[in-house]
């Protein structure tokens, strides 16, 4: 299956341009996703402690199922106002 | 509008967006602007800053401070505007208002929703320095 990843700040600075979307087995948890994520793209491994992954626009956590067509959001610490 | 009224907008904002929270009923009115300063909190000359946001969550996030708001303080109409994209100094990067029927639940409001929203809204800041350089600046 597959999942899109998008992130912001910094994040989608390391992110950019190398990757857009991962390939996972069916049913693979947000844990996987980001273990994969930290393959693929390793800069985003010192990140793991501070940052939140959202799913489809919500907090996720890491033992969440994802399911084809998911959107996956990595979020750094926040900065509005 | 309706007792809420929530905006991502792009570039700065116009305070006077915010204005439409009070009415007849509501006649105690508190805002806060947030105005791009020129120096960073570690001294550095700032000329301007760059924010994006994850705009559907943040609106979400927006909306559920408004209504953490009315039930902390009761019966009061909120305004949260938040700029995106590229702002000088001097541009106003959000804007909060507050009315109540009277000034203190007003207050009261004003600050949790803008104390909130820099707490726990999606957005995020890039601070662009007089030398050159960037950097994203987190609110931790």
């Amino acid at each position: 299956m597959n999942v899109r990843v998008i992130a912001f700040a910094n994040l989608r600075e390391i992110l950019e341009p190398s990757l857009r979307s991962l390939d996972l087995p069916q049913g693979a948890l947000v844990a996987e996703a980001w273990t994969e994520l930290e393959r693929l793209v390793p800069a985003l491994r010192a990140h793991r402690s501070s940052l939140r992954i959202a799913r489809n626009g919500r907090i996720a956590g890491s033992d969440e199922p994802l399911v084809d067509g998911d959107e996956l959001a990595l979020l750094p610490p926040v900065g509005g106002g | 509008m309706a007792d809420e009224f929530l905006a991502l907008v792009r570039g700065p904002v116009d305070p006077r967006c915010v204005d439409c929270v009070a009415n007849d009923a509501h006649g105690g009115v508190v805002t806060f602007l947030g105005v791009v300063r020129d120096r960073s909190d570690d001294g550095r000359a700032v000329v301007g800053l760059t924010y994006e946001a994850y705009e559907e969550p943040a609106l979400r996030e927006f909306g559920a401070i408004v209504s953490e708001a009315r039930r902390r303080f009761g019966d009061v109409r909120l305004a949260i505007a938040h700029a995106i994209g590229e702002l000088e100094v001097g541009d106003v990067a959000v804007a909060v208002a507050a009315a109540a029927a009277h000034r203190a639940a007003a207050f009261d409001a004003c600050r949790y929703a803008i104390d909130e929203l820099k707490r726990r809204a999606p957005i995020w800041k890039k601070e662009l320095y007089a030398v050159g350089d960037a950097r994203w600046k987190s609110n931790e």
